[in-house]
């Protein structure tokens, strides 16, 4: 029986949707981030419900989940790029751009605001000079609010590039957040 | 030579936010220095968390406890003689013999922070297995009929019976069934999955396997949230030395059975601690809310019968099997069995983990283990059950804390968080956080949390700030907008949205600005 050779642009159109071609024809792509995110897709796709694990290996490797990952990350598991994109956009811990160098997380919850949360809070916006969801001019810090690190029982709590600090005061966070520059400088 | 002395510094999370590793590194370079022979272990924190971090030393007497220990105490705690349980004003006596932890009855956390979390031997040797041994023995009807008799009910919040949710899995036949492990702990105040699963992996492995003998489920998963990277790191490590030794895998223990697991990580949605969601999440979905029926008993995971319950759940499903039903039904109170870990938070003095059986009051974890605020101010209120929980003022301090009784104030015990203010707290901007937090965490599925939260917080923004002659219709408002969200929503994050507000309103109503009597006749 005749082997139909399979057409290069296959690759990106619907024709060649979660087959090994795709996968082939993107890992092999000169662009790092889709390179990078079709070797994750080839070690994942076999795991029951994969989306969130590949989505987190992405991240964990490119820093964020690029507008050219989605592409890849859809044809290689038969979604759409809207089913991805909702995804992505669904959870708080998916970003589509690069956070700063380091990431603060401060606790807003209960807990936090029962011993001063929302006065540290204020602290981080003027330290840092930049509100919720925003990164400094500098591009050291993104600021993140948590709802809950579960050191409740040593509130207020803040996570700083995924270390926990618990009963942290505005100087103690000054402190912190100094130490931090002068580790990674 | 003398054996080294053993030195126990917590690895727990509270313990590392408290400098707990430089402590650790700070202990062994100093018995270095003075040739003294130290072996530092890092175990699960005791749960007496404002003494983090709590450093134990292994004296003939027993366990001697220090803390809160800072890296600069050390080479102090070293000149005071601390190696053979010296005085220093960081000196806790023995750790059994401290109250807080010594009139607890620690059921589910028997071994938290007393073994090296991953040590096999060191589960072995405190009581771990037992209850699987027992239940590799049985026949599965009889670990259901075990587990309906205990009266264990969900530790997530929902209190559901989980000997019955296990009987309707088992009931149901597949090719395929699931165990998941609900570990998205996401309410504020709650902390105890977290020092469980970074305390003693190996109980909620052992309690998953039992759950998959009983209803002939093979495979789990383990959905961790993902700010909590230190109980995934644990939990990775617990699998894969589990695995390695035949605990899991194709032949569990040598019994020829069958059952393997993972743990999957979430990525910051709370509403996926709501069950159905997490399992859209799993399946690689936003985390939308189902409609229940189906039950995920019949069909759940990947459209396959699923047992899905908590950490705390299936973690008091060994001490169950290995005890036997009776013993552990035999705490608690009325229809509450067993033991509860409370976790204090907020403005108390003496945080941490309580672990006792139902029937207990408030007041007495707040003062007599809690030792009041942390402030030194009144306590004023108190959250229990996590965001989604009343806010209970003093007068209703003394009902005893059972599912029932909590119930019949229109409060309820949840997962056993509770969030303590003290007098400097507004209550109307409580109330508005709670509204807010729906809005922001809701999944968007159904308009009466979608919608009704956000007008909620617009709703209260008007009875803050706005005309004070409109204030008694605003809050006629409110009252109808949170019946509407309590009767119309889906799941439980709008359908109790309305209980942190309702109970601000009704027991705080000079917060709002409102009359006391025209807030009681509601409340009535």
């Amino acid at each position: 029986m005749h082997q139909r050779e399979a057409k290069s642009d296959l690759a990106s159109s619907g024709g060649a949707r979660g087959g090994k071609l795709a996968l082939d024809a993107a890992q092999a792509s000169p662009t790092p981030a889709i390179a990078a995110t079709a070797r994750i897709v080839a070690r994942l796709k076999d795991l029951p419900g994969p989306l969130l694990p590949v989505l987190h290996e992405v991240q964990h490797e490119l820093g964020c989940i690029p507008a050219e990952a989605v592409q890849t990350i859809a044809e290689a598991l038969n979604l759409s790029r809207a089913e991805v994109h909702g995804v992505i956009t669904f959870y708080p811990h998916f970003r589509s751009e690069p956070a700063a160098r380091h990431t603060l997380e401060v606790c807003r919850a209960e807990s936090c605001q029962a011993m001063g949360g929302e006065h540290l809070a204020a602290h981080a916006r003027t330290a840092l000079g930049c509100d919720f969801h925003a990164s400094t001019a500098d591009g050291n810090f993104t600021l993140e609010p948590v709802y809950c690190l579960g050191l409740c029982a040593q509130s207020p709590a803040v996570m700083i590039d995924g270390q926990p600090h618990a009963r942290v005061t505005p100087d103690k966070l000054d402190r912190l957040l100094t130490r931090t520059l002068e580790a990674s400088s | 030579m003398t054996a080294p002395v053993v030195i126990y510094v917590p690895r727990d999370a509270a313990a590392l936010a408290m400098d707990a590793d430089a402590v650790a590194r700070g202990i062994e370079r100093a018995a270095d220095e003075r040739g003294l022979s130290v072996q530092v272990v890092r175990n699960g924190s005791r749960g007496l968390l404002w003494l983090e971090p709590l450093v134990e030393v292994a004296t003939p007497d027993g366990r001697v406890a220090y803390g809160p220990v800072a890296p600069e105490d050390v080479a102090a705690l070293f000149d005071a003689g601390w190696l053979t349980g010296g005085a220093h004003p960081l000196r806790l006596g023995l750790t059994e013999d401290i109250p807080y932890l010594k009139h607890q009855e620690r059921l589910t956390f028997a071994r938290v922070g007393i073994i090296d979390p991953l040590s096999l031997q060191d589960y072995a040797a405190h009581g771990g297995l037992a209850g699987l041994k027992r239940a590799l023995a049985m026949e599965p009807a009889q670990i259901v009929d075990e587990m309906v008799t205990s009266g264990l009910r969900g530790r997530g919040g929902a209190a559901f019976p989980t000997g019955i949710k296990w009987k309707t899995v088992a009931g149901s036949p597949s090719d395929q069934k699931y165990i998941v492990c609900n570990a998205d702990e996401g309410d504020s105040g709650t902390f105890a999955d977290r020092l469980l699963m970074e305390g003693d992996p190996y109980v909620l492995i052992e309690g998953m396997t039992i759950a998959g003998l009983a209803v002939g489920a093979t495979y789990g998963y383990i959905y961790v949230r993902s700010e909590y990277p230190h109980a995934i790191a644990t939990l990775e490590a617990a699998i894969a030395r589990a695995r390695s030794v035949g605990w899991l895998g194709s032949d569990v223990h040598g019994s020829g059975r069958v059952f393997d697991l993972e743990v999957r990580k979430g990525a910051g949605a709370y509403i996926c601690g709501e069950e159905t969601s997490l399992l859209e999440s799993l399946e690689g979905k936003r985390g939308v809310v189902r409609a229940k029926p189906p039950l995920p008993a019949i069909s759940g995971l990947f459209g396959k019968p699923t047992v899905i319950n908590n950490v705390i759940s299936l973690a008091t499903v060994p001490i169950i099997l290995a005890k036997g039903a009776a013993y552990y039904r035999d705490y608690g109170v009325g229809r509450s069995h067993g033991t509860l870990p409370f976790q204090l938070a907020g403005n108390l003095k003496q945080g941490g983990l309580v672990e006792k059986a139902f029937g207990l009051s408030l007041r007495d974890l707040l003062y007599e283990f809690g030792g009041g605020s942390a402030s030194g101010r009144p306590l004023r209120a108190v959250q229990v059950g996590g965001p989604l929980g009343a806010y209970l003022p003093e007068s209703q301090w003394d009902v005893p804390l059972d599912y029932e009784a909590y119930i019949q104030i229109s409060a309820m015990i949840g997962h056993g968080g509770l969030v303590a203010f003290d007098d400097t707290v507004d209550m109307a901007r409580m109330a508005r956080y709670a509204m807010e937090f729906c809005a922001i965490e809701s999944c968007g599925k159904c308009t009466p949390c979608r919608i009704g939260s956000t007008r909620g917080v617009e709703t209260l923004d008007k009875i803050a700030t706005g005309d004070a002659s409109q204030r008694e219709q605003q809050v006629h408002l409110l009252r109808d907008l949170c019946d509407t969200m309590m009767g119309g929503s889906l799941c439980a994050l709008g359908g109790m949205a309305p209980y942190p507000v309702l109970s601000a309103l009704n027991h705080f109503p000079q917060d709002f600005g409102i009359e006391s009597s025209q807030s009681a006749a509601h409340a009535a």
